[in-house]
């Protein structure tokens, strides 16, 4: 058969548009077709990925940035006072009060007064300078009754109207979308000519609380690495039944109440617990001078190494089982000691693992809300504990969202670091 | 980890002091979870062990802190308690009709705090399981084609709830679910907890879906079968134990949060750990010890079925030791 003949009794040759492209069954080019195929098929794709894109933006995603939003807008004074927040925002801060400023003021306190919002205005500005709360519902309760001109009105009824620091406070507040709150986060303050200012030496203490739940991150993570590295090198070179076995007492805690883990820390620390009880009786310590170890600093340290250890032990776990025992065989054949076989060979061939690891313990540590809560006492208490506070305690809503924001920032620092060295992908649980 | 014939002395006190060193590190791991059980039989109103105790004293341990989740709140205990009437308290209480009659076991379900805890626990836990695991499954699938577009960025937008702080979670749904209404209800509980224990799911799914040969999908779509019936027939069987162990990650999650449930949930939708967080911050009595400990049962039956899940799943995939 020749080449010609071959090609008649075969198939019809692909039809061709002018250009020569290939065309598709009916009609349209080839590439095309292909393309809209492969759009079809990612659709479908994203379509499963949807709803669920959808719920996470919604009941998640949307209500953390609509806090975080708290943290630069205010809009407390702007609402409550409407008058008075545009004339305040218009003064330069430094020129004696107005009558104009005067006269709105009167006049938005005794609506304020009415509509009972005068407090939450009042503690607005008493966030910028503090006594100016009282001054604030003392003035609104004789607002009423104020004539013209309001200046000396005011003044009359507190001496504090005549301070200017008063009305630069009212200032600040009244600018909603305002650096103010993400200033005091960092113990800074914003002033009414725009300027920061450091708070004095003692009231810095937010800086701090960052550092020291910095460090206790750091520390947690390093107890994790000393206590989890011995244990994933023993499970990952033990037989694989035993390893399996001993596998359990790692994922029990892992598997347990967190509430649970925390009451049995109070169980065995506390001065009447089993570990003091033990002191006791071997004679470490006498019966009336047992070791505080909860309700402090310490506890907080102890409960949370156990609590995030399995996380440390299992990524360096599944990167030890990995490494082939022959390369550590190689180094000692060719003289190497024990000692630098394991430091030389063994061990950089882990750094995954401890990366991983010791990455997942300081992101969740940094976070650590109730066993501080529990446990923490009055030193053991971390940003997190502060947020809380602020949501909801003392109510400060915009000073909680510029600490999250913050705390937020450096998680997902980590966060990325994390995905760049040992990707989301690898993320294993058990 | 064996010890060559000709290890020297120093090597060899290595060898046993790493195991010793071993050995104290699993102790600091599973002693506080252990000790827990038999200081939960304490017969007195303390967190430790008494002198009786130590003794092995018969007197010094009882049940009653047992006694005491079931009877905690109950408006009237004192009402007579037994075997019959329990049961016959339970087939009215079953029956279509619900008409329970008046007893002990009334009061018990419905005041007794702990019980009606756990209620909530299980209650919000099976739908918020229930959100996650089916979104979650559907999301897995999809994020782990190919022709996924933006995998990436999405995949760790939605792994994020795990890794924000849950202060920060809880504190944004706190204000905005109180905005539209959903804060102090059921629903808003519900729904953080489901956005709480999607990552889980996700990572579980995914990580069965790695080992997933496509063929068998494109086997079934060329007998016929449309995509709806290759999901629920090839693909669902053979993921099936990612997604269950991803829902039993989603239920503990859920049944084990209290952040969320402290910053959205009102007194009558308190959950286990939130009860035992109030009871821990407010009177140390040791029914939390007795509570825990039916906890740690549960865990030790989670921990079995999610090793028998994984083993069923490697051997469905093909994947041997």
């Amino acid at each position: 058969m020749t080449e010609a003949s071959y090609q008649a009794t075969s198939f019809p040759a692909s039809p061709t548009d002018a250009q020569g492209a290939l065309l598709a069954a009916d009609g349209t080019p080839l590439k095309l077709k292909l393309r809209q195929s492969m759009r079809a098929s990612r659709m479908r794709a994203f379509g499963l990925v949807l709803p669920l894109l959808i719920f996470v933006l919604a009941s998640f995603v949307i209500p953390i940035l609509v806090l975080l939003w708290q943290g630069v807008y205010n809009g407390t004074y702007e609402n409550d006072m409407p008058r008075s927040a545009p004339i305040m925002r218009a003064w330069d801060g430094a020129s004696p009060p107005s009558e104009a400023m005067a006269e709105a003021m009167v006049l938005d306190m005794v609506d304020a007064r009415k509509a009972k919002t005068i407090g939450k205005v009042a503690t607005r500005v008493n966030r910028e300078l503090s006594g100016t709360r009282s001054l604030f519902t003392k003035s609104a309760r004789r607002a009423a009754k104020m004539e013209a001109p309001y200046l000396a009105a005011l003044e009359k009824a507190d001496k504090d109207w005549a301070d200017l620091e008063t009305w630069r406070a009212i200032k600040i507040a009244a600018t909603s979308l305002t650096p103010a709150f993400y200033a005091a986060a960092v113990d800074a303050k914003y002033t009414a000519d725009g300027a920061f200012e450091m708070q004095s030496e003692e009231r810095r203490i937010h800086v701090n609380l960052f550092i020291k739940t910095m460090l206790v991150s750091g520390a947690v993570m390093l107890a994790c690495l000393l206590l989890g590295y011995p244990v994933a090198y023993l499970l990952a070179h033990l037989p694989m039944k035993t390893s399996n076995l001993l596998m359990i007492l790692v994922l029990l805690p892992f598997w347990t109440s967190l509430l649970v883990r925390t009451t049995a820390w109070i169980a065995m620390l506390q001065s009447q617990g089993v570990l003091n009880d033990i002191f006791v009786w071997i004679g470490i310590t006498s019966d009336d001078s047992r070791f505080s170890l909860i309700y402090n600093m310490t506890g907080t340290l102890i409960a949370m190494t156990h609590i995030l250890l399995p996380f440390m032990i299992l990524p360096i776990y599944s990167v030890m089982r990995a490494i082939p025992p022959s390369h550590v065989r190689a180094a000692k054949s060719l003289g190497a000691t024990n000692w630098t076989a394991f430091w030389r060979v063994y061990f950089p061939a882990t750094i995954p693992g401890i990366g991983a690891g010791g990455l997942l313990v300081f992101i969740l540590s940094i976070g650590y809300y109730i066993t501080p809560a529990l446990v923490g006492g009055q030193d053991g208490q971390l940003i997190s504990n502060f947020i809380a506070y602020h949501m909801q305690r003392s109510l400060n809503w915009s000073l909680a969202a510029a600490l999250g924001g913050i705390l937020l920032v450096i998680v997902l620092i980590l966060y990325w670091l994390y995905d760049r060295i040992v990707g989301i992908d690898n993320m294993k649980l058990g | 980890m064996e010890l060559p014939p000709y290890a020297t002395l120093g090597q060899k006190i290595w060898h046993y002091a790493f195991y010793v060193i071993c050995g104290l590190i699993f102790l600091f791991l599973i002693t506080p979870i252990l000790i827990i059980a038999p200081l939960s039989f304490n017969a007195e109103p303390y967190f430790s062990f008494t002198e009786g105790m130590l003794g092995f004293d018969k007197e010094a341990y009882s049940t009653r802190w047992y006694q005491d989740i079931f009877t905690n709140g109950m408006a009237n205990p004192d009402q007579p308690t037994s075997w019959a009437l329990f049961r016959e308290w339970l087939w009215m209480a079953l029956s279509p009709m619900h008409t329970a009659p008046d007893s002990f076991y009334t009061d018990t379900w419905e005041n007794a705090q702990w019980v009606r805890a756990m209620k909530n626990s299980f209650f919000i836990g099976f739908f918020a399981t229930l959100i996650a695991t089916a979104l979650g499954t559907l999301a897995a699938v999809g994020l782990s084609r190919s022709e996924m577009p933006y995998r990436g960025a999405i995949m760790s937008l939605l792994i994020s709830p795990l890794i924000v702080p849950l202060v920060i979670t809880a504190a944004g749904m706190f204000y905005f679910y109180s905005q539209v209404g959903l804060s102090q209800t059921y629903t808003g509980v519900i729904l953080a907890h489901a956005a709480l224990g999607t990552p889980f799911v996700i990572i579980t799914v995914t990580a069965t879906l790695v080992g997933f040969d496509k063929s068998l999908v494109r086997a079934g779509a060329s007998m016929g079968a449309g995509p709806a019936r290759t999901f629920w027939k090839i693909q669902m069987p053979l993921i099936l134990p990612g997604v269950v162990s991803g829902a039993l990650f989603a239920f503990i999650t859920s049944f084990d949060e209290v952040v969320a449930v402290l910053f959205l949930a009102g007194p009558e939708h308190r959950t286990i750990p939130r009860q035992m967080y109030s009871g821990i911050r407010e009177q140390i009595s040791p029914t939390i010890l007795a509570v825990a400990t039916i906890l740690v049962i549960i865990s030790i039956l989670l921990l079995v079925t999610m090793e028998l899940l994984r083993r069923r799943g490697e051997r469905l995939r093909g994947i041997r030791n």
